[in-house]
């Protein structure tokens, strides 16, 4: 071999080697480690100074100690605030998701059942308001539902009430708000599970004699469950970190992790605090995310088999 | 599969009467009639989009006649929709419920037909065992080869009796040599159980194989009804003649038209091609005479008869194992293909050297070798 | 069959889903015609909202922040993020891919708050440590976006590279291309509306970003979510209504046009097979 032909040859290894090497080392500078520094730094103590955090190491008379602070996490365990933020985060993604998983089904499911050109336009459609700000569609709820808002205003105007509805800053304002911005990230998946599927299945099941409505229940639903599954983690994953619809729709008796997690960060400046209230919130969401990235894996290799 | 369904006139079972379906405009069933017998097997042949699916599927429910009525042991099924029509169908994907076992797949029919927990099993056991597949009772679809999944989807439109079976294609996703072997293994099914099928095919080998009966379609429209023997040997049109197997067509006009014997002057041969059955037409209208290649001979030397034959050069040779195919080109450049039987060929012809490219030979038939066609 | 029935309650829940999704946005850009700073109470046309908020300096300058950021953000994601397409679909298996395709698909799910936590506090050791960044501002934001644009990018683009005919690049190896010529007249061409669709993604969703910008940003480098949210934080304002129709007027420009070459590229192609199959 010349030397030309060993320059090519380590040209073309360290070629693909940095096509797996940039994106990879991007990622872990800047989505791994950050998450191993929250860590560190939520057993740490806050302190008025910058950054507003103690050194987990110290280095003095040549002895080299490691402090572990649990402060914040007890804190998290004493103050009742952050469990019941916890648990009504939970509580308010798992009744979301399932709102919007009973609004989006259908809606999925009717999209696939239309004929293949119109199916494009209406799926562009559903998307389509989500390419608009998040922030501003939010907005746009606090208009319709607040005290003298278009739908208070409406059903009085009607006769339908005498006292306006208290919708704004509620929990039903949060979960309207959810359903709202989410609903196309459950229509998604759950179409393209429902479109391929083999029409002839149905068919079969109809030959055999199941009414339609039987054989959605016993062919279609069991076949889409992992669509269910993507569509559901995908709303219900941010929704229970979710900030910008709690600050804005919910009340003051709203309780979000994700709400909580801000003040914290931004208004009480508690550094390790808000790193504690990541940490569980992290430990919390392992689960579905494992469970999403499963089902997103198993998508994958069943692309991969088809071709 | 020789019982003789023309003969014996059994009972009608299902009777297709001026069936169209009507796409947009687009016919793709045009008034078709056919009686299908009691225990027969009907394949129904056409190349893809000749209509055969879309009459198939309005048998099975999932598509509605346009106009004409589809009468089944005496009972009207226009309105009857598919899941309580008693006909079970074997799709040609198979179409088996990839979330079920084998066993589940086969118990889904029954189970809409309010039978007894035990009475489902009994029966799921029963169809398992008729198609040899009781040892699989367990797996999932994507476990079993093509194959067995065929087995399946036999058992599962099987196992609630129907009054009709339908097959799609039933031999559409299996390679050439499970085909041969399942189609007689389908078949000695189907006669064990006695069940009336209509099936659907574009392999004419398939039909000829499984069916009792044979309905060539094109165009929307049946062109021709009988035993494989029959539309083998006496196509009614060219268009049948052609789709089934290959076959040599001379065509020309009608020189003499006597009951038992007819005459045609074609350009392509300098002798008349004289046919021993008569035709319906008048002298000197346009007919062309269909031969297929085994009814031909080849010869080095000129052949003793007056008609029937012609002077060519050998052009190409194909071997096919058990037999070759020459094509024989005439003066005019027509080309003849004749078909011999590898065992013959090193004998037969003349004694002389085995027949090789250019070589100058004769072919020639008998009288009753080729049919006279007038469409 | 009841196929008419069937048929009349999925349009029903078409016409439904389609109200739930547009009449708020439809709303929004009513009412910012009203000449009442009443958001909620009609009181005559009027677009002096629309006036005012080209004069406002800040949200103007935010404006073009956000843009900037966007432009950069979206770039460089479609860079790292194909990379990490080709990475996932074609390196074959390699030490760490478990990670690597967790570390891809994690973002697209996890809460803006984690992430722009995790970010900051990232930035702010880096800097402690390394001295660098130096503060925290556009560059900061421009890496956070980048981050979790690749990982959406890179959804987009190997779902495309997944479903490309693998015998198109070997039919071109076969014909005395090298993989690099391979890359670039063959796999790049197919994949190219994949890239423009992740661009497209990527900059609308760094357009968007409140929570990650709010975290990592610094004094000076203000983003328009940011403006935003502090005017919306004081309840409604009518100039937020123009900024809303704006922004949807400009998605629906470009979806409009992008459906309009799409479907003359689809008519011209129907037209060609037409004419081939005539000829």
């Amino acid at each position: 071999m010349n030397i030309a032909q060993v320059f090519t040859q380590t040209l073309k290894q360290s070629g693909k080697k940095l096509v797996v090497l940039l994106p990879f080392s991007w990622l872990l500078v800047f989505f791994l480690i950050p998450f191993l520094i929250v860590l560190q730094i939520s057993f740490s103590e806050s302190r008025i100074a910058q950054p507003p955090f103690t050194d987990l190491t110290s280095f003095v008379d040549d002895v080299y100690t490691i402090s572990l602070n649990l402060f914040n996490y007890i804190d998290l365990y004493e103050y009742d605030l952050y469990l019941s933020g916890y648990i009504s985060s939970v509580k308010i993604a798992f009744t979301a998701t399932t709102l919007c998983l009973l609004i989006g089904y259908p809606i999925a499911y009717a999209i696939a059942k239309l004929p293949p050109h119109t199916r494009n336009l209406a799926l562009m459609l559903v998307i389509l308001p989500s390419w608009t700000s998040f922030l501003i569609r939010i907005y746009a709820w606090i208009g319709i539902l607040k005290q003298n808002g278009l739908i208070n205003n409406a059903l009085m105007g009607l006769g339908v009430i005498e006292q306006p509805l208290e919708i704004l800053h509620t929990p039903i304002a949060v979960y309207i708000g959810i359903v709202y911005a989410y609903l196309p990230f459950m229509v998604l998946p759950i179409y393209t599970n429902l479109v391929k599927h083999d029409s002839s299945l149905l068919e079969a099941a109809a030959d055999l004699g199941a009414r339609p409505i039987g054989s959605f229940f016993k062919i279609t639903l069991p076949l889409s469950v992992s669509g269910i599954v993507a569509g559901s983690m995908l709303v219900f994953i941010p929704s229970v970190g979710e900030f910008v619809i709690p600050e804005l729709l919910g009340g003051p008796d709203t309780l979000m992790i994700g709400k909580l997690l801000w003040s914290e960060f931004f208004n009480a400046r508690n550094w390790p605090g808000a790193s504690a209230v990541a940490v569980v919130m992290l430990l919390l969401l392992i689960l579905p995310i494992t469970i999403f990235q499963r089902y997103q894996a198993k998508d994958l290799e069943e692309q991969a088999n088809e071709h | 599969m020789a019982s003789s369904f023309a003969d014996d006139k059994k009972n009608v079972h299902l009777s297709i009467s001026q069936v169209v379906k009507d796409f947009d405009g687009f016919k793709a069933v045009n008034d078709v009639s056919l009686d299908i017998y009691q225990g027969e097997i009907f394949a129904l042949l056409g190349a893809s989009g000749c209509g055969k699916s879309t009459l198939l599927r309005m048998l099975a429910g999932f598509e509605k006649p346009t106009s004409g009525d589809i009468i089944l042991d005496g009972q009207s099924m226009l309105d009857v929709p598919p899941y309580e029509r008693p006909v079970n169908m074997m799709f040609q994907s198979y179409a088996l419920f990839p979330h079920m076992t084998v066993e589940q797949n086969i118990a889904f029919g029954l189970k809409h037909d309010n039978l007894s927990r035990p009475a489902i099993a009994n029966k799921v056991e029963e169809v398992l065992n008729l198609v040899r597949m009781t040892e699989y009772a367990k797996r999932k679809p994507h476990q079993l080869s093509g194959g067995q999944q065929q087995r399946v989807a036999l058992a599962r439109s099987l196992a609630k009796e129907p009054k009709l079976l339908l097959l799609d294609e039933p031999m559409g996703a299996l390679d050439k040599k499970l085909r041969t072997q399942m189609q007689l293994e389908i078949v000695d099914i189907l006669e064990a159980v006695e069940v009336t099928c209509v099936m659907v095919t574009h392999d004419q080998e398939e039909a000829m194989t499984m069916a009792s009966r044979v309905g060539i379609m094109d165009q929307g429209v049946i062109r021709q009804v009988g035993e494989p023997v029959d539309v083998y040997e006496h196509p009614n049109s060219r268009m049948t003649a052609e789709f089934i197997g290959s076959v040599n067509i001379f065509e020309g006009t009608l020189s003499k038209d006597e009951s038992d014997h007819a005459e045609l002057i074609c350009d392509d041969l300098t002798v008349a091609i004289h046919a021993s059955h008569g035709v319906v037409g008048s002298l000197g209208m346009p007919m062309a005479y269909a031969v297929r290649p085994e009814k031909i001979q080849i010869k080095r030397r000129a052949p003793d008869q007056p008609c029937n034959w012609a002077k060519g050069t050998i052009k190409d040779i194909a071997y096919l194992g058990s037999h070759s195919i020459y094509h024989v080109e005439l003066a005019n450049e027509k080309i003849v293909l004749v078909s011999m039987a590898n065992s013959d060929r090193w004998s037969e012809v003349d004694d002389g050297p085995r027949l090789s490219w250019e070589d100058e030979v004769y072919v020639y038939w008998a009288d009753d070798s080729g049919v006279m066609l007038n469409s | 069959m009841s196929t008419n029935k069937t048929n009349k309650l999925s349009w029903a829940i078409l016409l439904g889903g389609f109200a739930f999704l547009y009449l708020p946005i439809f709303i929004l850009i009513v009412y910012s015609f009203n000449e009442s700073r009443l958001v909620t109470v009609w009181a005559g046309f009027s677009t002096k909202w629309y006036g005012e908020l080209f004069e406002d300096e800040q949200m103007m300058s935010a404006v073009w922040m956000s843009l900037k950021i966007a432009f950069l953000s979206a770039s460089a994601a479609v860079a790292l993020g194909t990379l990490a397409a080709i990475a996932l679909v074609r390196s074959g298996a390699f030490k760490g891919k478990t990670l690597f395709t967790g570390m891809i698909t994690a973002p697209l799910v996890m809460p803006e708050v984690i992430t722009g936590l995790s970010l900051l506090l990232l930035f702010v050791t880096m800097s402690q440590v390394l001295g660098w960044p130096e503060g925290r501002g556009s560059l900061t934001i421009w890496i956070a976006h980048t981050t979790f644009n690749m990982a959406y990018v890179a959804v987009v683009v190997s779902a495309r590279l997944r479903e490309l005919d693998r015998r198109l690049e070997e039919a071109a190896m076969d014909l005395g291309a090298n993989k690099f010529q391979v890359f670039i007249y063959i796999t790049l061409p197919i994949v190219a509306p994949a890239l423009l669709a992740g661009w497209l993604l990527a900059f609308t969703l760094s357009l968007d970003d409140l929570v990650i910008a709010s975290f990592v940003s610094g004094p000076g480098s203000t983003t328009l979510p940011m403006v935003v949210f502090s005017s919306v934080r004081l309840g409604v304002s009518p100039k937020i209504n123009a900024l809303a129709t704006l922004l949807v007027l400009a998605v629906a420009m470009a979806a409009f046009i992008a459906w309009w070459f799409m479907r003359r590229n689809e008519l011209q192609r129907q037209k060609e097979i037409r004419s081939a199959f005539s000829q």
